[in-house]
């Protein structure tokens, strides 16, 4: 009897461990939500969404988040254009084309690029990136979105080629083998067929990546310039709404505060995004699981 | 004339792709080395004794990284010491007891999103939860909290993983010899499972290490001249230390950031090491007894 209380003891313990799970979650909206609406009481909806002038810390104080958002957008744009072909590439040279042993030690050397930490690819942009890229282009500022954006690419391209190998490699050796017997190469057979068959899962892995490269904080503050511009253009400072979350938490503001509550009324919008990001990947890579697995 | 055209073309394309896919492999490959010697040449050279033990100064020949060393090592301490039960008793409830249920699968879904929250968002959580709401302040313990829950999730995945690996012969034989769910997975399954948790572990707190942006978040200092001497104490810790040094104009802190790179990184390729080592060792054991 006893063994039996024991036994039902260490499951509800255990249950609690994984409930708590969905507290995080519950504490992550809760908190982001509160900080929000004690933000709105001061300034409407409209303004923040729509605004277009980010001047928070000035004393006259302006609060339209569009500056922040462009900012992360540019990043988030440049780091896709460089993630995206290059993890692409990767992928289809480890599964069609790469001797076994090549793919068994590359992928691993490859996963080291997602495990350094983001402040040492911060100092890579600022210090190497940003002064090799002013060699070619002279009017890059020292601060810009450009170094930051193409350091961030680096960063997801093991996410990108990973998860695009893994969609690849899972397509059934079957379709590989029709498309030869129809007189195929193999570059033939990998672009019409194989790619088309694992879009459902690369497209995951894509939106996974943009997921990332938006939530990135380190590299932008580091190597961004912490100025909210409203612009496309990629040779001068910006700032994204991470980076504007570090700047304000380094400056100390009281609690309660307006300053305070826009890091979480921007947090929100943060969180806001990725999370319909992650859920559509997953949906995306569900979708394709079931279709090959 | 058009056929001998398509033909080279044929194999033309072919050979391309494959030249763009090796190319691309091996620009990766290129940017990490690049990175590492960057890196290593810009700071190895002020790596000493009197750097690893000094604390911070407004001069920066003088200046230290001790106490965001010790502060590195007292966070990653009670990390662990926070996320590692929690983890694997989660992981071991959704992989032993509940994988079928929809309360299971809500888990799952649920546990897959936190894993895809970005990091600066736990540290707002860090910051309304436990510095404010609950009175940590801006202490070890509040900073260690907050990373506990960033990486819960990537614990509880490799434990399952690690857990899956698992033959269900295993489990089947215990209960046969009339062992209860629990004394079977307590005495079989996760001593079995236990260099993958390991693994999973120890890649959950080099991750933790390496965050900078949370504990910005939560509020950890950049200047900190004394070592934390308690969970309540405040703390800096060493990419905070980095970070501060790297935002700094002159070019002489700037090599301090660098070295404080460089110890960084060699402390992660230690932990890991640690783990390649210790999962080879009870493997090895684990197949000879």
């Amino acid at each position: 009897m006893t063994r039996r209380r024991f036994e039902s003891g260490v499951e509800l313990c255990l249950r609690f461990c994984a409930g708590l799970s969905v507290l995080v979650t519950g504490g992550i909206f809760l908190v982001l939500l509160m900080g929000t609406l004690a933000f709105f009481r001061d300034v409407s909806p409209i303004d923040f969404l729509f605004g277009t002038s980010w001047t928070p810390l000035f004393f006259n104080k302006q609060f339209g988040v569009l500056p922040l958002v462009a900012g992360t957008f540019l990043v988030s744009l440049i780091a896709m254009v460089v993630a995206l072909p290059a993890g692409l590439a990767t992928a289809i040279y480890l599964s069609e084309y790469a001797p076994r042993a090549a793919r068994r030690t590359v992928k691993p050397i490859l996963e080291i690029l997602a495990g350094v930490p983001t402040v040492v690819y911060g100092y890579f942009a600022l210090m190497f990136v940003t002064p090799a890229l002013q060699q070619i282009l002279p009017n890059l500022a020292g601060f810009n979105a450009l170094s930051p954006g193409i350091v961030i690419g680096i960063m997801i391209l093991p996410l990108v080629s990973s998860l695009s190998e893994d969609a690849i490699h899972s397509v059934p050796t079957a379709l590989r083998e029709a498309a030869y017997a129809l007189g195929a190469t193999r570059m033939q057979a990998t672009l019409r067929v194989v790619l088309p068959a694992a879009l459902s899962g690369i497209s995951a892995a894509a939106i996974l990546a943009v997921s990332r490269a938006i939530g990135e904080t380190m590299i932008v503050t580091i190597a961004a310039g912490q100025q909210p511009r409203l612009t496309m253009n990629p040779m001068v400072p910006i700032e994204t709404m991470t980076a504007y979350i570090v700047q304000v938490s380094l400056g100390d503001a009281p609690a309660g505060t307006l300053e305070y509550n826009t890091l979480f009324a921007v947090g929100m919008l943060l969180f806001a995004n990725t999370f319909v990001l992650n859920v559509i990947s997953n949906v995306l890579r569900e979708r394709f699981k079931a279709r090959y697995a | 004339m058009s056929a001998a055209f398509h033909r080279l073309w044929r194999t033309l394309g072919d050979r391309l792709l494959q030249v763009t896919g090796l190319a691309a492999t091996v620009a990766a490959l290129l940017v990490l080395a690049l990175l590492l010697v960057d890196v290593f040449a810009d700071g190895l050279g002020r790596v000493s004794w009197q750097f690893l033990t000094s604390f911070p100064s407004r001069r920066a020949a003088s200046a230290g990284l001790f106490p965001a060393l010790m502060g590195s090592l007292y966070v990653i301490t009670l990390t662990a010491i926070l996320a590692v039960p929690v983890g694997v008793g989660a992981a071991v409830y959704l992989q032993e007891y509940g994988s079928q249920g929809r309360l299971a699968r809500l888990l799952e879904i649920n546990i897959a999103n936190l894993a895809g929250v970005p990091s600066i968002v736990y540290g707002l959580l860090g910051l309304g939860l436990f510095v404010r709401a609950l009175g940590f302040g801006r202490s070890v313990l509040a900073g260690s909290a907050t990373l506990a829950l960033l990486v819960l999730p990537v614990v509880i995945l490799a434990t399952r993983e690690a857990l899956r690996t698992v033959p269900q012969e295993v489990r089947e034989g215990a209960y046969a010899l009339g062992a209860t769910r629990w004394q079977t997975i307590w005495t079989l399954v996760l001593p079995m499972a236990f260099p993958g948790i390991l693994t999973g572990v120890i890649l959950a707190l080099s991750r933790a290490i390496g965050e900078t942006a949370p504990l910005i978040t939560i509020g950890a200092l950049t200047y900190v001249p004394f070592a934390p001497d308690g969970i309540m104490s405040p703390f800096t810790v060493l990419p905070i230390q980095i970070f501060n040094w790297v935002s700094r104009p002159q070019a002489d802190f700037r090599v301090n950031a660098a070295a404080g790179i460089v110890v960084l990184l060699c402390l992660l390729v230690t932990m890991n090491g640690v783990a390649a080592w210790l999962r080879d060792r009870y493997q090895s054991r684990g197949g000879t007894t």
